[in-house]
């Protein structure tokens, strides 16, 4: 039988055998982005919609949980780094071909805002509030009469912070697993689907969580239909694509993606949803849990798997 | 750089003195040696690499480097600002090679060309103490530099060429 023995002594600590830098601290990041740009997305939408009255949930309520999210987030990317010190040389260079520049100031930008926009619902939420000083007051003021094109800033904002998610891991060519430029939409769909499950969940509102899991059935079907061409794009692909179609297929990662990833966390909340919508009582937790789990699982296991496909050896 | 195939036998010295040169910490090597064996038996054919970063033209580090940390040096030589490097290893996903790693103390390291013994006309650590002359380290851009006549009178093949980095380490076979 021909054979090529490819032995090498070099042993180095998470390069070896193979690439293991990024851990579970990007993949919750990942998810959390996601999940913030998909919150910050309906709530500003539903804002220009003129829908404020009808959602009250998703424009106010879930939206305190994009900067809790964004917040942690950070903490995990925070954590990744080695060389923590130094963090704040993301914020004196603008790198336009590097993802990770664009997402740094992204996040700064996004963050913030995020907070803002929590703020200035927070009488409304708590009627008895009372920002103290006169300033924040005037600020919340000037807010709220801008509402409109802050929410246009929030939702083209959001867009990128989701599509970002993905494009980081697109941009590596080395990975095969990552390097397609499907990644980027698949990841923006995927967030976007977490955010409204969600919001979903807080939603006390019968009309308003019709109205979501409508909006979320149509992203599941999306995810579905993406991760479909996703994998048609590996197996026409060239050899290092198939091996990474390999880790899916048969390969130790395939019971974590379908099963959990595209059975519990995409078909499964997506018919759970469908009953519901069509009259059956489902517990309102059930589908958003699952969608946010099989989210969370997608990004781990993105972000594991890819770190495995290679050109050599 | 030029690595001839041929004459390389695997003793690793280019990566011992690679590590003292440079002050390598235990454990991580900016450059290491590949064993190749490949064929059907009996008819087997051995053949070693030394290998390191391949100074890539079209470097995705350098594309992905967030702060700049990454980048070209005149010459052509990727090199890493350690002050500048936050240690988001993003280059490290990002080289087909695998060459970059950790330092302990935080910031991404690799293989420089020992550009402190470039800027004084000497080689590079790894070349001046092969004891079979397989490394042969020059100029490109000059067509009469040892590694510019190597690359001309003989055969060679890039790693990973698919990978669109156009790398700038050539072993001749």
């Amino acid at each position: 039988m021909k054979e090529e023995l490819i032995v090498s002594g070099r042993n180095i600590p998470g390069i070896d055998p193979y690439l293991n830098m990024w851990h579970w601290q990007i993949a919750l990041y990942l998810f959390l982005g996601g999940l913030a740009a998909g919150v910050i997305f309906f709530a500003a939408y539903f804002v220009v919609r003129g829908k404020e009255k009808e959602m009250p949930a998703a424009v106010k309520w879930a939206s305190i949980i994009a900067p809790a999210a964004l917040v942690i987030g950070l903490g995990a990317l925070f954590w990744d780094l080695n060389h923590k010190l130094y963090f704040w040389k993301l914020y004196t260079t603008i790198r336009f071909t590097s993802p990770m520049s664009w997402g740094a100031w992204t996040l700064m930008l996004i963050t913030p805002l995020s907070m803002v926009w929590v703020a200035s619902y927070m009488k409304e939420m708590f009627p008895k509030w009372d920002w103290k000083l006169g300033f924040l007051n005037s600020f919340e003021k000037w807010v709220i009469k801008n509402r409109i094109p802050f929410a246009w800033i929030m939702m083209i904002l959001s867009i990128i912070l989701g599509v970002y998610t993905g494009i980081l891991l697109s941009a590596f060519n080395a990975r095969p697993l990552w390097n397609t430029s499907i990644l980027g939409p698949l990841f923006l769909v995927s967030g976007f689907s977490t955010g409204l499950a969600a919001t979903m969940w807080i939603s006390r509102d019968e009309h308003e969580r019709k109205v979501l899991s409508r909006l979320d059935l149509i992203f599941i079907a999306v995810e579905l239909f993406l991760i479909i061409h996703l994998f048609m794009g590996f197996m026409a692909g060239t050899a290092v694509k198939l091996e990474a179609f390999k880790l899916f297929l048969g390969g130790p990662f395939t019971v974590s993606f379908w099963v959990f990833v595209v059975l519990l966390g995409l078909i499964l909340p997506g018919i759970l949803e469908i009953l519901e919508l069509s009259g059956y009582r489902v517990p309102r937790w059930v589908p958003a849990f699952l969608i946010l789990f099989g989210g969370l699982m997608f990004r781990f296991v993105m972000v594991e798997a890819g770190q495995i496909t290679r050109f050599l050896y | 750089m030029a690595i001839d195939t041929n004459k390389c036998v695997g003793c690793a010295d280019c990566v011992v003195a690679c590590q003292t040169e440079n002050n390598v910490p235990h454990g991580f090597s900016r450059d290491w040696i590949v064993e190749n064996v490949a064929g059907t038996y009996p008819n087997l054919n051995m053949n070693f690499r030394s290998e390191r970063c391949n100074h890539c033209d079209n470097a995705p580090c350098v594309r992905c480097c967030p702060t700049g940390a990454s980048h070209i040096a005149e010459g052509g030589i990727v090199l890493v600002t350690h002050d500048d490097c936050i240690g988001c290893s993003a280059c490290i996903e990002s080289c087909p090679y695998d060459a970059r790693y950790v330092h302990p103390d935080g910031y991404v390291d690799k293989c420089t060309f020992c550009i402190q013994r470039i800027d004084k006309g000497q080689n590079p650590a790894c070349v001046d103490v092969c004891p079979t002359h397989c490394l042969h380290f020059g100029d490109l851009d000059n067509p009469n530099s040892e590694v510019s006549l190597a690359l001309k009178n003989r055969k060679w093949y890039v790693l990973a060429p698919e990978a669109g980095t156009k790398p700038q380490l050539y072993f001749l076979t």
